[in-house]
């Protein structure tokens, strides 16, 4: 890999050098110093491009490749299948209820992360006393190891000593105990709540980042004008958080497709896949079943849906900015 | 006086909030100073006496075997991540070339792909490369996986830089190398500071290759040991809690200390997004 893309820098290079030689015929002491520079660029990038290659291209294609064979990764009997794998998968229930609880948490993160992290950031901006200490406290969850957060979390909503449980009972609603993370229904949305516990944090501080940038002046011409705070927010500050919340659902939107880490430790996906995502279901497959081609296609299918949905972002972003 | 009480809804507001993200913190570490038996009776009330034997316990364990491996694996990842992303920035942002726009593109789009899609053809690299089953091989992912981001911060920085320094340095005849090294890395302090909190807190943090890439207790990071605890001990919940506290102190103590760069940090990598 490293080699190929030394090669086609190189090669590029040369084209570009030789049409500039052919052009005009002065520039031999200039052709010399576009040679230099080329050795520099090199020097200076050569070495991450060579991780980033191996690592993140290399390893697409590869995934790619690997999904057209049937192989168990134990060995290397790989058999070539065609796109068998993809034909299994497109028939493959479990698949697509991965499929339908990766769009329930893109959902889910999108109308509760960036509400709940947009109402923190402005919290931080209002007249209250102790902000430093309200701030830091938001910003915790943010900085804990996600499998530490999982950890904590399976005994928050714990059937028996859960402290859910244990307030539900205090104010007398013992009918709504249950074991959250063992139930089918209630797994999932258990989950998503500790996913936005998490991630809310982070898009205040987005936010906060954001709403500092925005002038005094407007607010101050606002007032002038008899604006009260409700019109303030909705004719200044929403308009012009508006960049950062394309950037924020985008965020949002990528960290849900590719989800994985609280789901393996909490719920490992079940109960009887209620909770299965496509990265839970793409492990289980290649690590557990040890059928490695087959995991290659949903990871691959991953890549794919992940890239279309944010093709589709993109787009409806440039229109909206078409269209002001 | 009118004012004072048009600010209650706020303060009620800020305070629903700070319960809903500070009281996991608060029964995590309340519970990690409890017995298991103190525990099994009133799991959520403050402890009789606070008492450390849990902590104590995870020094008697292989705690701080995943603890120096964390250590090891994200001090060599961040130093890397630093020295590759910055280099690789130093054209991008300085220098006119055919293939600049193209390759920035190809490191933006790495922010954007689930890293899931590369872990099957890494697994099998990391084995092929004999590197299966040790710290070793986490290194080259984390680092793959740290440039997108670590380059953008850096370009952006590099670009505001004024392009009289080069220029002057190019007159006493300073190289391209000795140039960027002892005149412009220095000047990036600020964003290297960005780099490294960055990508100090999502290394520190990773759980997947670390779970796909090694295998034996002995090289596992802190995630991975955190889930061992959690599966070996899950009874005793006060000793889980002291490990999931301690985990997570290293952390918290840079945000206490940093607060202000860990927040720039950690925004940073989403202003181009």
């Amino acid at each position: 890999m490293e080699r190929k893309l030394e090669e086609n820098l190189i090669s590029r290079k040369k084209e570009t050098e030789s049409s500039w030689i052919s052009g005009t015929k002065k520039v031999k002491p200039k052709s010399k110093k576009t040679n230099n520079n080329f050795w520099v660029i090199f020097g200076f990038m050569a070495p991450a491009l060579l991780i980033y290659g191996v690592f993140v291209i290399y390893s697409i294609v590869m995934t790619f490749y690997y999904s057209l064979f049937e192989w168990t990764g134990i060995d290397d009997n790989l058999i070539f299948a065609g796109i068998q794998n993809y034909i299994t998968l497109i028939q493959d229930g479990v698949f697509w209820t991965s499929v339908k609880n990766n769009f329930l948490l893109v959902a889910a993160s999108l109308i509760t992360q960036l509400p709940l992290g947009l109402i923190m950031a402005l919290l931080l901006f209002s007249p209250i006393k102790g902000m430093r200490f309200f701030r830091s406290i938001y910003f915790m969850p943010f900085l804990m190891s996600t499998v530490a957060i999982g950890i904590l979390f399976v005994y928050i909503f714990d059937g028996n000593f859960g402290i859910v449980n244990q307030i539900l009972g205090s104010i007398g609603l013992d009918s709504l105990q249950r074991s959250w993370l063992g139930n089918e229904v209630t797994a999932i949305w258990a989950v998503i709540a500790t996913i936005s516990w998490q991630f809310a944090p982070f898009y205040m501080i987005l936010f906060r980042a954001a709403i500092v940038g925005i002038p005094e002046e407007l607010y101050e011409a606002a007032e002038i004008d008899g604006a009260n705070s409700r019109k303030k927010f909705f004719n200044i500050t929403l308009p012009l958080l508006m960049p950062t919340i394309v950037t924020s659902s985008i965020l949002s939107i990528i960290g849900s497709l590719k989800y994985f880490d609280l789901i393996y430790v909490m719920t490992g996906g079940g109960p009887n896949n209620a909770t299965e995502l496509m990265a839970t279901y793409m492990y289980e497959q290649t690590f557990t079943n040890f059928n490695m081609g087959y995991g290659s296609s949903i990871s691959f299918s991953m890549f794919i849906i992940a890239f279309m949905v944010i093709a589709v972002i993109l787009i409806v972003d440039q229109r909206r900015k078409g269209v002001n | 006086m009118l004012k004072g009480i048009k600010k209650i809804p706020l303060y009620m507001l800020a305070i629903i909030l700070l319960v809903f993200t500070g009281v996991p913190f608060l029964i995590m570490v309340n519970t990690s100073f409890k017995g298991q038996l103190e525990f099994m009776t009133s799991p959520w009330s403050l402890p009789k006496t606070f008492s450390f034997d849990n902590y104590l316990l995870l020094f008697e364990s292989d705690f701080f075997r995943y603890f120096l491996n964390s250590v090891i694996v994200t001090v060599i990842s961040v130093v890397l991540v630093i020295l590759l992303s910055a280099m690789a920035s130093y054209p991008l942002a300085k220098m006119k070339f055919k293939l600049n726009k193209p390759l920035f593109i190809l490191f933006l789009i790495g922010m954007m792909i689930p890293i899931h899609t590369t872990l099957i053809p890494i697994f099998r690299l990391t084995q092929q490369l004999g590197l299966y089953d040790s710290i070793w091989a986490l290194i080259g992912p984390y680092v793959a996986f740290a440039l997108p981001v670590s380059i953008i911060i850096y370009t952006q920085f590099l670009k505001e830089l004024p392009k009289e320094l080069e220029e002057s340095a190019k007159m006493d005849g300073c190289g391209p190398f000795r140039l960027f090294w002892k005149i412009l890395f220095p000047l990036l302090k600020p964003a290297t500071a960005t780099v490294a909190i960055y990508n100090f807190i999502h290394i520190w943090n990773e759980f997947i290759f670390a779970l796909v890439l090694t295998n034996s207790p002995k090289n596992g990071t802190l995630p991975i040991g955190l889930r061992e605890f959690y599966g070996e001990f899950s009874v005793n919940v006060p000793g889980i809690m002291a490990a999931l506290s301690l985990a997570s102190l290293p952390l918290l103590l840079v945000y206490l200390f940093a607060q202000e760069r860990v927040v720039q940090g950690l925004s940073a990598g989403s202003v181009k997004g």
